[in-house]
Order: C-alpha cells, then sequence, then structure tokens
C-alpha cells in the first residue's frame, strides 16, 4: 500500500517538526492556552507543586496543583533544570516528544492487531469475498500518522502540558488488552486512572478485549455460517485473563498508592491527595475557560443546584456506558474510542489533547467508518471550531471587546460537533456489521 | 440651701471634712485607682508643616483603664463599648485604621515615628492580637469584625470569610501564632465611620481638641487616616489610643503666592484657617491637654542657619501663638539638625482668648523629609485578563550612606509583607529578584521565607520574605507571575468591571528604628502619650500601593441562557445516541423502505402509500422479504381506517355547510 511507503519518512518527519518547534514554545506561549493546559494538566503548576514540595510544603497546598504525585517526582526536577536562551521547559518537551513517538508506535500495534484479527475473522466468515470488503486503507498506520500529526497533539506536545501521559497510558492500556499482555493492560488503565479519573470507565473494554480478543463482527453471524466448523474458537469468554487482570490491577493499584503515599511522607498524606485530585475533578472547582461547556455553566448556575447538576453531568458520562457496552460488545475497542470520545466531550476539564487521543483512536476504524455521514461537515467544524475559538478567547480575555458568550458558543459547537462524530461513529459502526450481516444473508 | 448652709454648726462641717479626709478619701482613691491607677484621658494635637506645602495635623487621645475590678464593669472615662470588646474576645492588641488617600512616604517623610505608626493603607485595615488558644482565634476572630463592624458602621464583617484574612507569623509584627491580618482596601471611609469613633471620646467633639475635628475639612483632605489602637494585659489594663492623622492644603492667601527671591513662599495657615474653628478650651475631663508645632529636622536645620532656633518670632517664619515651651530632639549626628516641637497648653484657651495656633512664612524655604531606606512601589505587570506579574520595586535612597560609612559587608534587611487574595493566583516558583537589574540567585537574597499559597474560596496566599541587600544597591526588583482567577457570578461585586484590589503589602526594614529622643526640661515633667510614643519609635515600615486588578467578567444577565443552552447540548448528545442504540435492525429497514418511497408534499405521500399498500396488495406472491407480510397484514385494515376517517370528514363537511 502507498501509506506504507511514505510512512517510516513521514513519522521521522512528525518527529523533527515538533524537535524543530520545541526552541519556540516559549514564543508560542501554548502553556497556558486554555484549549492546551487545563488546572489538571498544566506543567506550570506541576513547577509549583515541585517547588512547594521542596520546600517542604504539601504540593497540595493552596489550589494550585491537581495532579499526581508520581509526575512530580518523574517531571518536577526537569521543571526546575534549564539552560540559558531556552525555553523553560526543555527537557519536559524533549519528553512529550517520545511519548508522542511512543504512542503512535503503540497505535500503530493496536491498529495491527486489529487488522490482524479483522482479516482471520473475515476469512472464516467469506474467504471468496475477502479483498472487496477489506480493500481500504491501512488503518494501522493512518491512525498513528493522525496521531503524529493532529495539529491538537503537536500543539498538546508542545505545550508543556502532561496529557500526552495520560494518553500514552490510555493507549497502553488498551494495546496490553488487545495483546493479552495483561499486567501492562492492568498498569496502563491504573495509571491512567490515577492520572485523570476518566479512563475508569475503560475498565470495561478492557475486560471485553481480555475476555473475548479484539473486535470481531457480531457473534450471531458466526454461528450460522461455522457452526459446524473451527468457528466455535472465536467468541468464547475466557475467565482466566479477567482474573489475572483484577490481580494486576489490586497490585498496581496498591503500588501506585504506595508509591504516593511515599513521595507525601510528612505531608497531609493520601487522603488530601484524593481530595486534592479527583476531588477536584469531580466537584469541578476551576471555572476558569476551557473547551468544555462545564466551566460557564457552574460559573453561571445558581449556588443550590451545583451539586445537582455536578451530579447529572457526572452520571451522563456513566449512563451510556451499560447501553453502549451491551450493543458493542463484539467491538471493545470501538467501545474503547466511544468511551474515550464521551469522557472527552462531558469531562470537567477537556483539553485538545484528549480530542488528538480520540480522533486517533478514530482512525484505527477507517475502514468500518468509511461511510459515515457528515464526515465533511464534522471535519470543517473541527477546523472551524478550533479556529475560531482562540478569537473568541483573544476577544473576550485579551481586548476585552468580546463576551463570554462568544467563547462559550464556540464550546458548545464544540461540544455539538463531538456528539454528532460519536453519535454517527456509533451508529455507522452498527450499520456496518449490520451490512454485513446482510452480505452474508445473500451469499 | 444658703440658710440652711449658715445654720451649720461649723464644727460639725470640720469634722465632717476631717472625717472625708481621713476615711474616705484612701477609700475612694483604692477604689478608684486600683493600685493608685486612675482612669485617664489625654488629648493631644501634633501640628507640622510638609515640605510640599501641606499640614500635617495629627490627634491624639488616649484613654487608659487600669486592671482593677474594683469598678466593676464600669467605667469612668473609658468607653464602655471598647472595654467590654476587649473582656469578652480576650483582645491583646488590636489595631484598626480607616483611611482615605494615600501617604506619600517621598514628601510627607518615612522615616519618622509619625509615617511608621500612622501611614495606613487605604481603605480598612484590622489586625488583633487574642489571649486564647490556638483553636480558637478564628472563631473569635469572626465574631470581633462583626462586633467592630456594627461599632463603627463599617463592612469590616467582610473580613469575617476565612478568605479575607490571613495570619501572618513573623513577616507582619513580632512572633505571633495569634495574630490575625485583615484588610479591605475597597472600603470607603466616610463621616459615618468618624462619628462612633468620636462618640468613644469622652467629651466626644463638643469640647477640647476634638472640637476641631470639622467634617467638611477633614474629608476634603489629601490624606486621612482615623485609628484605633487597643493594648490590653492584666498588668497594665487598657490602654485605647485614637489617632486621626490628616494632611490638609492649607487656603493660599493672595499674599502669600507672591515669590519672593527663590522659590515660592510657603502658605501660612492657622487652626482656624484649616478646620475653620478654634481651640476653646480643654475637654475638662482630659489630664492633658496641648497642641504641638514640629518643625521638621530639615527644616529647623535651615532655620538655625540663618537665626539660632529659640523663639517662636525668627527672621524665617513668626508663630501666631506664644508657646509655652519648646523642645528640641537630642539627635546623635549633630550636623544634622534636630527637629523643634513648641508646645501649647489648651487649658490656658477659654471662650475669651482662643488658642489659635499658626504659622506665617517670612521667606521661602525649601527642605526634605527624612526618607525611608528604600522607597517602595509595587505594580502590575502584563496586559490581558489571563495572567499578569507582580512587581515590588524597591529603590535606595542612600540613607545608609549616613548611618554607617560605607563597608563592604553592610547589609540592609527588609521583611516583606503581602497577603494577595485568592483570585489572584500565585506562582511562587516564579518569584525572580533582581538587584540592581540583574538576576539574583533566591537563596543569596532571601534569608527567610513563609509561604502559604492561597485555597480557592478558602483562604487567601500570603507571603513573608526576609530580604538581605547589601548596602550599595540602587534598586531591588522582585516580580510574582500570577493568573487571574474566574469567579462564579455571585462572587462578583456589583460594580464587577471595576476590577478588584490586591490589598497594600508591607515592608518593614527592621535595622532602623525611628525613635526621637528629646530633651525634656522640667516644665513638662508630666506624661505626654504622643512623645513618649515618638520615643518609643517603631521599625520603619512602608505600605506599598493598592493594585487593582481587572478580572474578567462572565455574561451577568445569561444564567437562564447557559443553563438551557448546556443542557439542550445534553440533552442532544443522550437522545441521539440512546436512539442510535436502540434502532433493531428490522425497523431500520422498513423505516429505508418507506423513505424510498417518500415524497414532498402529504396529499403525494398518502397518494404513494395508498397505491403501493394496492401495489404489495397484488404483488404478495411474489415479494419475498418477510417485512411485507407484515404490512400486507395491515394494508387492508388500514385502508379502511383511512376510507372510514375520509367519508367521516366528507359527511362532517357536508353537515356543517348544511348547518
Amino acid at each position: 500500500m502507498a501509506g506504507t511507503r511514505w510512512y517510516w519518512p513521514l513519522v521521522w518527519a512528525a518527529l523533527a517538526f515538533r524537535l524543530f518547534l520545541v526552541p519556540f514554545a516559549d514564543n508560542l506561549n501554548l502553556g497556558s492556552r486554555p484549549e492546551v493546559a487545563t488546572p489538571l494538566t498544566s506543567l506550570r503548576r506541576l513547577a509549583e507543586g515541585y517547588w512547594l514540595k521542596q520546600s517542604s510544603l504539601s504540593p497540595y497546598t493552596g489550589s494550585m496543583y491537581h495532579g499526581s504525585p508520581l509526575l512530580l517526582i518523574i517531571l518536577g526536577p526537569l521543571t526546575v533544570k534549564r539552560i540559558e536562551s531556552q525555553p523553560a521547559h526543555l527537557y519536559c518537551s524533549l519528553i512529550f516528544v517520545l511519548v508522542d513517538f511512543f504512542t503512535a508506535m503503540l497505535i500503530r500495534a493496536i491498529g495491527e492487531k486489529l487488522m490482524l484479527t479483522n482479516c482471520n475473522n473475515l476469512k472464516l466468515l467469506k474467504p471468496s469475498k475477502l479483498v472487496e470488503s477489506f480493500g481500504g486503507v491501512d488503518a494501522a498506520d493512518i491512525a498513528s500518522l493522525i496521531y503524529l500529526w493532529n495539529p491538537f497533539t503537536v500543539v498538546t506536545c508542545l505545550g508543556s502540558c502532561t496529557s500526552p501521559i495520560d494518553n500514552l497510558m490510555v493507549v497502553l492500556a488498551i494495546y496490553g488488552a488487545c495483546s493479552r499482555i495483561v499486567p501492562l493492560a492492568a498498569f496502563g488503565w491504573v495509571m491512567a486512572t490515577h492520572f485523570s479519573l476518566y479512563p475508569g470507565i475503560l475498565v470495561i473494554p478492557v475486560l471485553l478485549l481480555l475476555g473475548y480478543g479484539p473486535d470481531a463482527p457480531p457473534p450471531k453471524l458466526f454461528p450460522q455460517k461455522h457452526s459446524n466448523g473451527d468457528g466455535s474458537l472465536v467468541h468464547v469468554f475466557s475467565w482466566g485473563p479477567i482474573l489475572q487482570f483484577s490481580l494486576w490491577v489490586v497490585i498496581w493499584s496498591c503500588y501506585v498508592l504506595l508509591l504516593s503515599s511515599i513521595s507525601l511522607k510528612g505531608f497531609d498524606g493520601l487522603y488530601d491527595m484524593l481530595k486534592k485530585t479527583l476531588g477536584f475533578i469531580l466537584t469541578v472547582e476551576d471555572l476558569s475557560p476551557n473547551i468544555g461547556v462545564l466551566w460557564y455553566f457552574f460559573a453561571e448556575v445558581f449556588e443550590f443546584f451545583r451539586g445537582f447538576f455536578l451530579i447529572v453531568f457526572h452520571v451522563n458520562i456513566l449512563f451510556m456506558v451499560c447501553p453502549l457496552a451491551i450493543r458493542l460488545m463484539h467491538r471493545p475497542c470501538f467501545l474503547a474510542f466511544v468511551y474515550i470520545t464521551i469522557s472527552a466531550t462531558l469531562k470537567s476539564y477537556p483539553s485538545v489533547g484528549d480530542a488528538a487521543l480520540y480522533l486517533s483512536l478514530l482512525g484505527l476504524f477507517a475502514n468500518e467508518l468509511a461511510e459515515m455521514k457528515f464526515s465533511f461537515f464534522l471535519f470543517c467544524g473541527y477546523i472551524g471550531v478550533s479556529l475560531l475559538s482562540p478569537v473568541m478567547h483573544n476577544l473576550w480575555i485579551w481586548r476585552g471587546t468580546g463576551n463570554a458568550n462568544f467563547y462559550f458558543a464556540t464550546g458548545l459547537a464544540y461540544a455539538c460537533l463531538q456528539t454528532v462524530l460519536v453519535v454517527e461513529s456509533v451508529s455507522t459502526m452498527l450499520n456496518h456489521d449490520r451490512k454485513l450481516k446482510k452480505e452474508l444473508k445473500k451469499t | 440651701m444658703t440658710k440652711l448652709r449658715r445654720r451649720f454648726n461649723p464644727t460639725v462641717f470640720l469634722l465632717i471634712i476631717f472625717f472625708f479626709n481621713s476615711v474616705l478619701r484612701p477609700a475612694l482613691a483604692l477604689v478608684e485607682g486600683g493600685e493608685g491607677l486612675e482612669e485617664e484621658f489625654t488629648e493631644e494635637l501634633l501640628l507640622k508643616p510638609l515640605p510640599d506645602r501641606k499640614v500635617l495635623a495629627h490627634f491624639h487621645f488616649q484613654s487608659s483603664a487600669p486592671p482593677s475590678i474594683a469598678n466593676g464593669r464600669h467605667h469612668r472615662l473609658f468607653p464602655k463599648a471598647i472595654a467590654q470588646l476587649a473582656r469578652k474576645f480576650q483582645i491583646r492588641e488590636l489595631e484598626l485604621s480607616f483611611t482615605q488617600g494615600r501617604w506619600n512616604y517621598e514628601r510627607w517623610g518615612g522615616f519618622d515615628p509619625m509615617s511608621a505608626a500612622n501611614a495606613k493603607p487605604p481603605g480598612v485595615e484590622l489586625w488583633a492580637a487574642f489571649d486564647l488558644p490556638l483553636n480558637e482565634i478564628d472563631h473569635t476572630w469572626k465574631n470581633l469584625t462583626h462586633a467592630l463592624s456594627g461599632l463603627f458602621c463599617a463592612s469590616i464583617n467582610f473580613l469575617e470569610s476565612s478568605a479575607a484574612y490571613s495570619a501572618p507569623s513573623w513577616g507582619f509584627h513580632s512572633n505571633s501564632s495569634k495574630l490575625r491580618y485583615g484588610a479591605l482596601p475597597r472600603e470607603a471611609v466616610c463621616t459615618e465611620n468618624l462619628t462612633p469613633w468620636l462618640k468613644l471620646l469622652p467629651c466626644r467633639d463638643k469640647t477640647g481638641i476634638a472640637l476641631l475635628l470639622n467634617r467638611p475639612s477633614i474629608y476634603r483632605s489629601h490624606y486621612h487616616s482615623q485609628r484605633l489602637r487597643l493594648i490590653a494585659s492584666e498588668f497594665t489594663g487598657i490602654i485605647l489610643e485614637q489617632a486621626l492623622t490628616v494632611v490638609l492644603q492649607p487656603t493660599m492667601r493672595s499674599n502669600s503666592l507672591a515669590s519672593s527671591g527663590y522659590g515660592f513662599l510657603q502658605p501660612s495657615w492657622s487652626i482656624s484657617s484649616l478646620f475653620g474653628k478654634e481651640v476653646v478650651g480643654q475637654c475638662v475631663l482630659a489630664k492633658t491637654s496641648r497642641i504641638f508645632f514640629e518643625l521638621e529636622k530639615d527644616l529647623a536645620f535651615k532655620v538655625d542657619k540663618l537665626q539660632p532656633l529659640s523663639s517662636w518670632n525668627t527672621s524665617a517664619f513668626e508663630l501666631s501663638g506664644i508657646p509655652n515651651s519648646n523642645i528640641r530632639e537630642l539627635n546623635a549626628v549633630k550636623n544634622l539638625g534636630s527637629s523643634v516641637l513648641y508646645v501649647f497648653e489648651v487649658s490656658n484657651s477659654n471662650d475669651h482668648i482662643p488658642l489659635d495656633v499658626g504659622i506665617r512664612w517670612k521667606i521661602p524655604l525649601v527642605w526634605s523629609c527624612p526618607h525611608a531606606p528604600f522607597h517602595m512601589n509595587r505594580y502590575l505587570m502584563g496586559s490581558g485578563n489571563e495572567r499578569g506579574s507582580i512587581a515590588i520595586s524597591l529603590r535606595s535612597t542612600h540613607l545608609h550612606e549616613r548611618f554607617s560609612k560605607a563597608s563592604d559587608g553592610c547589609a540592609v534587611h527588609a521583611v516583606i509583607f503581602q497577603v494577595v487574595p485568592w483570585y489572584v493566583k500565585v506562582y511562587y516558583h516564579t518569584l525572580h529578584i533582581f538587584l540592581d537589574g540583574k538576576t539574583q540567585i533566591i537563596s543569596d537574597v532571601v534569608r527567610k521565607m513563609k509561604i502559604s499559597p492561597s485555597e480557592d474560596k478558602l483562604s487567601p496566599g500570603s507571603m513573608e520574605l526576609l530580604l538581605r541587600f547589601p548596602c550599595n544597591i540602587q534598586s531591588a526588583t522582585l516580580t510574582l507571575d500570577f493568573d487571574k482567577g474566574f469567579l462564579h457570578i455571585d462572587e462578583y461585586p456589583p460594580d464587577a468591571n471595576q476590577g478588584f484590589d490586591i490589598p497594600s503589602a508591607l515592608v518593614t526594614f527592621p535595622d532602623f528604628n525611628c525613635s526621637r529622643s528629646y530633651q525634656l526640661d522640667d516644665s513638662i515633667h508630666y506624661k505626654s502619650p504622643l512623645l513618649s510614643k515618638f520615643q518609643e519609635g517603631n521599625p520603619v515600615q512602608t505600605y506599598t500601593e493598592v493594585l487593582l486588578v481587572p478580572l474578567t467578567t462572565p455574561d451577568f444577565s445569561m444564567p437562564y441562557n447557559v443553563i438551557t443552552f448546556t443542557c439542550t447540548v445534553l440533552a442532544l448528545y443522550f437522545g441521539s445516541m440512546l436512539n442510535v442504540l436502540r434502532r433493531r435492525a428490522g425497523e431500520e429497514e422498513r423505516l429505508e423502505r418507506t423513505k424510498a418511497s417518500e415524497k414532498p408534499g402529504l396529499i403525494p405521500l398518502l397518494l404513494s402509500k395508498l397505491s403501493s399498500k394496492l401495489k404489495i396488495k397484488g404483488k404478495e406472491p411474489e415479494s419475498s422479504p418477510s417485512l411485507s407480510t407484515s404490512s400486507s397484514i395491515l394494508g387492508p385494515k388500514l385502508l379502511t381506517k383511512v376510507m372510514l376517517v375520509g367519508l367521516l370528514a366528507v359527511i362532517w363537511n357536508y353537515y356543517l355547510k348544511n348547518g
């Protein structure tokens, strides 16, 4: 395929592009953009937390730092090291370039796993028509190239925020589950949940992946075709990996908590950490603008409704978990993508880093979602919002000529776009399965 | 009465007097004074011409109550409200100041007891130290703010919330963990705050020096600060110190405008021209009542050069009253001159001989005030409503050159105490210190540092820094980056677009103490609280400017719109997602079928439906899809229904027309 020949040059070019931009990171001032760095992921706040810790205060005193104490250990010392006439967070940016590379490679690996299983499944279903239904593009390469060349990812990587690491952990969990490396999957999931809480719902796709294996057409189709063949081996839920996974989850979370408590020794300890990280995510204390809608909502909503709406917004994420899991049980990777998109829409401090992740995961299903409706509209919408949102922010915050509503309107439009994207992709995926079924019936 | 008295036996009268003398008086004295102390009240006024053609008037009233419990809860002179306050809240020390305007440290002096103790930041500043266990202090502070708020008709109760006050440990005052500090820079100070303050004086503003406190002239002033300071302990009792400092611009008389020689003549003024009133006798309850007229060190030195300063009428100026005495400051550095105080006793005046202290200048004189070792400025940097930085700059006034003659190891210490409200989110790791424009390593300059970062909506951030500079620096600058917070709409004040105030930072120079020693001659051997205050001295301290931080505002009129829009987006997500998930394959195909045959318009649609039904009916044997069977079952029924409805409509129409 054409993609493979150009793949590696494009990867190196993406990395070179990042390295080329790293020295200008300070001038671009991405670290304080509301689209890029949220209170949770901002590296500036991490540096403040590290400084507080160095001056023998708990990093969670005050309400500056809300990240994990483990990130403080890893990235903290790097925030202090400076080279004359170089951007403040040079070392961290270099690390993020590496992290981005790893993430892209993992996404490619996931894609290859998916293609392999897809190939096998289609062979099982209809060996004759293999080529014409599978005649799409190399989705793995596409997805990883999307991740590397997506402007959102580039901006996130240079913008000195920790979301590349969050993304890596999420991808690691999916990769581990796809390739049935249970400790890795458990590690990725535990770390991702520890960093930003929302990936917690990914436990369902990860379990499904471990139980059933990667995405496949609906299980109903298989018995029809291969009731007496070797098709039965495809969909048997295996409990072994699940048990292993839960064991590893317990081990890793104990380990993470232990490390956190060691690094916070002498301060208020774990309770304070949980309050300042998870509590901060759940109560939406920081009302500074971001690309989501919750900040403005909670800045405006009447105080006595606050608790109610907090529950509503967070339950909204959880509401869809079960129906989606039932309907998309046979496609756990896609389910993971849908979950990530939903939480990126409804999370309390969204950033373009989340969009970067789910857009590249979307690339993994390029073949299945080829017939998606509104794709051009969505493409234009994303471009429009990502151009208009900084303009409106500038008008409101810097020039004072605009109004908060203008910026909020772009946030609303962005939320709508994400909604349309996720709904359309789910419906396309279901239609795709239906079409498969129909085609199978025809033959 | 007169008859009675005449009839009185003189011996009996003598006996009674004797009885009083021998028995009752000691008893009374015991009752009144406790350990020989009495409740006292003194009133003093200090007038001082300032170099920039203005006049400083400093009223100082002091009441003290001995620690006796013999009187119970009653006081002869001491204001009961304050005594109750001190007792109820177990206050060790309290200071409350209401200030309007900003003390000009460069022109009005920054290195004298006057500015060190009486220059206060704009708005309200309150600090109190309690004599309570640590866990009760916050609660007591809250109650205290409410009590003071009621007492002084001010919104001091805004200091109640924990986001408004801080607990400095060493940067503000001496080491004390039981001290709370709060400031309201926005508070407007006016006559409703002065009236309750005057009510605490035994004579109010009816007689004595307080009579001069004419509201229009005070509130016209460039700076006025009314202070209340309370010191209570078991040994000394309660001392209440009330001070009001005003900087006034004397009205120019036409002849004083004439320039003679070099420069303009200073404006001549008197008490009556400043306040529109004259002093007519003292408050009868006051133990001492006097007016001081002070000549600045530099001024006295310049006048001295012309003619030795001893009388009230020199070649440079003439005082309008005859001072009772004058006091010279004892100065260590002889060649710099020493300030002079002229003392006027108010007790000598009455309605017929009013006391009108004033000055008439004869020659133009230019002098300067003693400066603090550094001039402080604080300003904001950056633009926009997202982030910025605070800079505190210190400019050297080369004071050290006079004190310690240029040794290399010499150093100046400065303590910076700054409280920042929580919505200004300071990144303390971005603290940069520049000495003469060059970046310094923090640990080289900062000796001691205590930082408590701000907690959103809970506590303000406070920073206490002990800095050590080499003496020979020209300037030092500290910068701190901050992000501006975003508030809930209810947290904005009514005039949100005006911006928010960051309270003044306080810079103390612990190396410098601005005490003054006077050679007190015998004629004023009695105590003067004001002069003893001057003799005690304070470390030199300077308040910086209040900063105005504009914060971004949301749209205040939009809550309903925002709620409905957001909920609509959520509903869109939820509804469409559920719809997609719930769709069944069979229904889908049926829908597709109907869609395929769909045409615009209602009647064509109906017709097409009808025709399709008919067709299906006709072609039933050939059609293979399972769906059509269901529609064929429905077909005749639906047809009959439609026909029935149509028939009904036609009949109804016909009936109506006929009717």
